[in-house]
């Protein structure tokens, strides 16, 4: 596997620490007079998310980490694993449940979501920043109820359930901001 | 075909480089009215610097490998060996594997050596030197001086000649400095990871502070003073949590010179480091004579930081090392 120096740290690079896949999220150059240069990195752990602070000696060397981001298709779930397909290449991915996370409730078929390999595998998954859902479930507002800031839960079509406004109906589609899971908008056709 | 970004634009602005004119054209002014005269000496040399933990870039002429400087010392030295008085010079260095807020490949050292002068009387001049680039700009204070073992027991309670590699590593892990693997043994690496991580960032930002009598493990090419324990006649200015110049009472005793070269060579050695070309011609030259003299080294650029209130070197280059 290839390695990267100190000289070579900068933020988002992949390296592995004690086999772990983690990524640089700051990187400072210290070097006092004449003497040993270091750099103290900011790590996060691709597979546990914890963030550690870090001092090597400048020179040192890290085993880079095989880890790649790609955007890849929604495919459909089969109960264990969801399946992604890179467009261009029509290669296949398979990630469990634990890859997928939270993103389990955004994800609809033909979406494209950015997935980060790991040797290949999947890491974990991120949905699109936006996604539009149909409303399969979600009590009927009272009509002229566009005044009041009144919100009711609604079900989605993956299952997830978001806040939406009372005027907003059942069967209707929604823009939801899945870092947050709130409710952005009703899409018109 | 269309341009890829915005980086052909210089990294500094335009305020900032009218500054270093003006810093440049009052620099040479104050060394004039010193007398001290202006030289220029080579950017490549056959030889290079031994410092284990300075890195020199190589290249070729007519397939000889030479050596960018990293500081203009030894040619200035034979220049004095040769009777030259006192210079100063204001040049590029190059130095590989330094990069950060405070780190460019090249930078600019202004570089001067005065016959006859002590490390005590060369912060004096150093001293009135800001004084007069900061005038109608950035006024620092008078300046403090303390001793290396008095500023590590000040900020971090390390006893710098005495204290174990424990104690400062455990000073460091209360710091929440991670320190290292296989740092642990190495005491001067220690002193230097406290020193960067916990001492300069709580240093004052509008003081100057002078640092001197260093320990002799760090004497570089400064004179080791006899005692208990011997210290080197070295000193560092401190300003706005950045060195800005490291200065010397000069070693002149070509044995000794000698010496530390071969401790260097050994040391990267064991390094696993490559093994420069040693300057003889320096050696020649302090056979020769070398007038008794004190040195410094000023980085420029982060004088010109601190003046301009930047906090990135970027900010005070025309074009960074991501830009040129």
């Amino acid at each position: 596997m290839a390695s990267y120096s100190t000289n070579e740290f900068r933020s988002g690079l992949k390296i592995l620490i004690d086999k772990d896949p983690c990524v640089i999220v700051e990187n400072e150059f210290v070097k006092p007079g004449k003497g040993q240069a270091f750099n103290r990195v900011r790590i996060r752990n691709l597979k546990t998310g914890r963030v550690v602070d870090k001092t090597f000696k400048s020179g040192d060397s890290v085993e880079a980490a095989d880890v790649m981001d790609t955007d890849m298709q929604y495919l459909y779930s089969d109960g264990e694993f969801y399946h992604f397909m890179v467009p261009d290449t029509y290669e296949q991915h398979a990630a469990d449940a634990v890859a997928v996370g939270e993103a389990r409730q955004w994800l609809k078929e033909q979406d494209t979501c950015q997935v980060t390999l790991w040797n290949n595998t999947p890491l974990s998954v991120n949905p699109p920043n936006f996604v539009e859902l149909k409303i399969v479930e979600t009590d009927p507002g009272v009509r002229g109820d566009t005044a009041q800031g009144g919100v009711k839960p609604a079900k989605l079509e993956t299952g997830a359930v978001v806040r939406v406004p009372l005027f907003v109906e059942e069967g209707e589609m929604v823009r939801v901001d899945t870092r947050s899971g709130e409710y952005v908008s009703r899409v018109k056709d | 075909m269309k341009p890829r970004s915005d980086d052909w634009r210089p990294s500094a602005g335009l305020d900032v480089l009218a500054l270093r004119a003006a810093l440049l054209g009052r620099l040479r002014g104050w060394f004039a009215d010193h007398g001290v005269m202006e030289v220029e000496t080579p950017a490549l040399s056959a030889a290079a610097v031994t410092d284990p933990h300075i890195h020199s870039l190589e290249t070729c002429l007519d397939r000889r490998p030479m050596y960018l400087q990293t500081s203009p010392e030894f040619f200035m030295k034979r220049l004095l060996a040769a009777g030259s008085g006192d210079i100063y010079q204001v040049c590029r260095v190059f130095r590989d594997g330094e990069q950060g807020r405070r780190h460019n490949p090249e930078f600019t050292m202004v570089e001067w050596y005065r016959r006859d002068l002590d490390v005590h009387s060369m912060m004096d001049e150093i001293e009135s030197l800001l004084a007069v680039l900061g005038a109608g700009r950035r006024q620092p204070r008078p300046a403090e001086r303390i001793t290396y073992r008095d500023l590590c027991m000040e900020f971090t309670g390390i006893d710098p000649f005495v204290d174990g590699t424990a104690a400062i590593v455990a000073r460091l892990n209360k710091a929440a400095v991670a320190v290292p693997d296989g740092l642990s043994a190495d005491r001067d690496a220690l002193l230097d990871l406290l020193l960067a991580t916990v001492v300069e960032p709580a240093m004052p930002a509008e003081v100057p502070v002078f640092v001197f009598d260093f320990p002799a493990s760090q004497a570089a090419l400064a004179r080791i003073r006899d005692g208990d324990p011997p210290v080197a006649e070295r000193f560092e200015l401190f300003l706005g949590g950045m060195e800005l110049a490291n200065g010397f009472h000069e070693l002149r005793d070509v044995a000794e010179q000698a010496g530390r070269f071969e401790r260097d060579l050994q040391r990267r050695r064991e390094a696993g480091l490559k093994q420069p070309p040693v300057d003889h011609r320096l050696l020649a030259a302090l056979d020769a004579g070398l007038p008794e003299c004190a040195g410094v080294a000023l980085g420029f650029d982060r004088l010109v930081m601190w003046l301009a209130g930047c906090d990135h070197i970027a900010d005070v280059l025309s074009f960074d090392a991501g830009r040129a």
